[in-house]
């Protein structure tokens, strides 16, 4: 883990601000560092903005014209609203709270969803190759080799999820973003999950928001406590939990609210 | 594996904004024709309405020739298309709303039975019946068999048989969204199963009832083609149910008919589509004005 | 406890009515059609020949069945797009925004207005104009009925579909985007392939309102008893002919116009039932 201490940062995010109404600030004033190569989790009771700033890191939140961002944010150093949103979302995939598998697409179509969303013809082969390392790198492959063709809705909750992730790695992003990604699954699922998500820190930066204290904990490097809008610590994971600045971080961490 | 991706984000980019001018485009197209129908019927429409366009019964066609050869607007107005519609009208709803309320009201009571299933899905039916095809209907059982000849009351049987399905599934539909909780208090509290019902469900679900009974007024009283097979039409003010009626719509078809009276029909028509417009809005401000539901 | 009997009867009374209605519909519709088929049998739906000239009568629904079909098809193609673009609009690009609540009123409207102002204004106000652009004479046909006709079911179209595609997952929609899709990529890839079922039973149900509609036809489509022979060409649909004709006819041309009826019923009950149970399963 020691690795990650003195790594460069891929993501900078620098005095962000984003409000839903006028003068409402769900995400007030936020600056803070990720890594490559680690997992961040970003901790806070609901509604303290951790799901929106995750959600800005890859400009989702242009999809509603009412919400207002403010502020910067840099991808290896370039800054993310000066790029192409289309090339911004291909670096910075995502995987949602809710398993949320195209349910119109087969298993193997949903793998390569990313490729053929953005208008990109490969040859069979050529899929054949992203399907079998993608479902193999999230250890899916032996339980849906023999039902590629059909459609992924009828996986468990826990086997679409690890499907979204691989059609989220399928287009080899280099930060992947984690909503509360076990937070409609059983605790043998997320334990999967777990596992997966420190597997995949190998290759890709990840950014996981969670209310789940223990989940940050068990797999984060990096930790974010958010509360009120407000980015209140960060830092080490070991070093928040075991030695928290702030009182509030204090409090969250002792179940005083959240 | 890498993979050139690049070079095509300008071109989609391109065809994403094209395809977004051509979906507001194609929302434009479909809101026109009410802008140009409104417009074309005020402009045309509004220099016959005057007091006698309400008061007095439809010109023949002779006065209506000499008035439009010396450039005069037509004397005479509508009001035996008015009285003849709010006669069938009025018919209608006697009949309507008390059935269609106590059948919605069944369905809602009753809505786990397989026989309110029946019942329900024949409502269905009938709402999608053309009206032309309860005319006939209606002609078939009053024209033939009860008045013997056309009437108002013919016209109102119809009305009554599309304003029905209207009223039923408006009933049952504003009933669902009552919270259980309400009336589960209500038996609590040992209330007989009628008082519940007049006291509470028809109170509490007034102003959804309201709403569906002006959508469903509004919905007939632009009807046309039942009401030539039954009402016919007649050229002067009558209150009788057994006789032939003039409507307002039936009158624009009259008009029509006639190449001098022309005028009168852009008048009638914007009369009728403002009439029933109003009573549309007003419905619609109802339902979201409505405090339970 | 009477109280309670009594309303309880009163209820299952007013719902025996609607059965008892339904029935008589079905029962007078074939009773009154039974002339015309003794007469002619099944020929009659097939025959193209309408002539009511006492002594050589002979009618055959062909002629009307065809003009029905035609006209509301075609009104459906042109309603497709616009119904179509209309939806997106409001519960796509536009979403729960202002625009979209004053167009979702203004398509409202159009569902208010009565089918003989539409067919006057297609007279006075269309016609002109189509037969400006040199395409027809008179300006009367399959094309201007069903030209109307298209805006008349509109509405229809648009509210269906627009409560189906706004009830499309957000979550989906947005996994799209976050690999990179354009909204028309989304919308083509994920919107309408889960919105599909339900947006094709909203266009089946506006062309069962076509089917039935007569006055705004009437008035437009030139009123010619024989099959169209083209787009500008004069016909009668089934709802036209009946109104035309119903007042001035008796016994056999009656019991035709009667059986007319009786289709016309048979085919938009066809056409809703698919429409409704598409809807049911859907949801």
């Amino acid at each position: 883990m020691s690795d990650t201490l003195n790594s460069e940062p891929v993501i900078k995010i620098e005095n962000l601000f984003i409000a839903y109404e006028p003068g409402h600030y769900a995400v007030n004033d936020v600056s803070a560092v990720i890594k490559r190569n680690s997992i961040t989790a970003i901790m806070g009771p609901s509604g303290c903005g951790k799901s929106t700033l995750l959600r800005a890191l890859n400009r989702l939140h242009e999809l509603y014209p009412d919400i207002e961002t403010k502020g910067e944010i840099l991808l290896d150093g370039q800054s993310i609203f000066s790029m192409s949103v289309i090339d911004l979302r291909r670096k910075v995939g995502m995987v949602f709270q809710r398993p949320n598998p195209f349910p119109n697409m087969t298993i193997y179509e949903n793998v390569v969803a990313g490729f053929s969303l953005n208008d990109i013809r490969l040859k069979k082969s050529q899929r054949d190759e992203i399907v079998e390392n993608a479902l193999k790198s999230v250890t899916l492959w032996d339980e849906v080799k023999e039902f590629l063709y059909r459609k992924g809705t009828f996986l468990s909750g826990g086997q679409q999820q690890r499907l979204c992730v691989a059609r989220a790695i399928a287009f080899n992003p280099e930060v992947l973003l984690l909503d509360e990604p076990t937070s409609a699954l059983d605790p043998v699922a997320t334990s999967k999950i777990e596992d997966l998500l420190v597997e995949l820190k190998k290759q890709y930066t990840l950014v996981l928001v969670t209310h789940n204290m223990s989940q940050a904990a068990r797999i984060s490097d990096e930790s974010m406590f958010m509360y009120l809008g407000e980015l209140v610590e960060a830092g080490r994971t070991e070093t928040l939990f075991t030695n928290p600045k702030d009182k509030r971080t204090e409090a969250y961490l002792t179940g005083k609210f959240g | 594996m890498q993979i050139e991706l690049k070079d095509n984000i300008k071109r989609r980019n391109r065809t994403n904004g094209r395809f977004r001018y051509l979906i507001i485009a194609g929302a434009a197209v479909t809101v026109i024709p009410i802008f140009l129908i409104v417009g074309n019927l005020a402009l045309k429409g509004y220099r016959q309405i005057n007091i006698a366009f309400f008061t007095e019964p439809a010109p023949d066609t002779f006065q209506a020739m000499t008035a439009a050869s010396s450039g005069e607007i037509i004397p005479g107005g509508i009001a035996n298309g008015l009285t003849g519609s709010l006669l069938m009208v009025l018919a209608a709803s006697l009949l309507a709303i008390p059935l269609g309320l106590m059948t919605g009201i069944y369905l809602y009571e009753n809505r786990e039975k397989r026989y309110a299933g029946i019942i329900r899905s024949l409502t269905e039916i009938l709402q999608g019946v053309p009206s032309i095809i309860l005319g006939i209907i209606a002609y078939i059982w009053v024209v033939k068999n009860i008045t013997r000849g056309y009437s108002a009351l013919a016209g109102s049987v119809a009305l009554t048989i599309m304003m029905l399905p209207l009223i039923i599934r408006s009933t049952e539909e504003t009933m669902l969204m009552i919270p259980t909780t309400i009336r589960e208090a209500a038996f609590a509290l040992g209330v007989p199963y009628y008082k519940m019902i007049y006291k509470i469900l028809i109170p509490v679900s007034f102003s959804g009832l309201a709403t569906g009974v002006l959508l469903a007024l509004s919905r007939i009283l632009g009807e046309t083609a039942p009401l030539m097979l039954t009402a016919l039409g007649s050229p002067s003010i009558s209150f009788d149910i057994t006789k032939p009626v003039s409507a307002v719509p039936l009158l624009i078809w009259d008009f029509y008919n006639d190449p001098n009276m022309v005028n009168l029909v852009w008048s009638a028509s914007l009369f009728l589509m403002v009439f029933v417009l109003s009573m549309n809005l007003l419905s619609r401000r109802i339902a979201s004005k409505r405090k339970y539901i | 406890m009477n109280g309670d009997r009594v309303t309880k009867a009163l209820l299952f009374i007013s719902s025996l009515i609607i059965l008892l209605l339904s029935a008589g519909i079905v029962l007078s519709l074939t009773g009154g059609a039974i002339p015309a088929f003794k007469e002619y049998g099944l020929g009659f739906i097939t025959s193209t020949v309408w002539n009511p000239t006492s002594g050589s009568e002979e009618y055959g629904a062909m002629p009307f069945i065809a003009g029905t079909v035609i006209t509301s098809v075609l009104a459906l193609i042109i309603c497709i797009p616009m119904a179509f673009s209309t939806s997106l609009f409001i519960a796509e690009y536009y979403r729960g925004t202002r625009t979209a609540g004053i167009l979702r009123s203004l398509v409202d409207l159009l569902a208010g207005i009565p089918s003989i102002v539409y067919g006057f204004w297609g007279f006075y106000a269309l016609r002109p104009l189509l037969i400006s652009t040199g395409l027809t004479d008179q300006g009367f046909g399959v094309f201007t009925a069903s030209l109307v006709l298209a805006i008349m079911i509109v509405p229809y179209a648009t509210s269906l579909s627009t409560e189906i595609i706004s009830m499309v997952p957000a979550e989906l929609k947005e996994a799209a985007f976050s690999l990179g899709a354009t909204r028309r990529e989304v919308i083509f890839s994920v919107v309408i392939p889960s919105a599909r079922s339900g947006i094709v039973a909203s266009f089946i149900l506006a062309l069962g309102r076509a089917l039935g509609e007569t006055m705004a036809v009437t008035l437009l489509i030139g009123n010619a008893n024989l099959i169209p022979k083209g787009l500008f060409a004069p016909g009668n649909t089934m709802a036209s002919v009946i109104a035309n004709q119903f007042g001035e006819a008796d016994g056999l041309k009656m019991s035709a116009l009667i059986a007319i009826g009786l289709l016309l019923f048979v085919i938009t009950a066809l056409v809703n039932a698919a429409g409704k149970l598409i809807v049911k399963r859907f949801a």
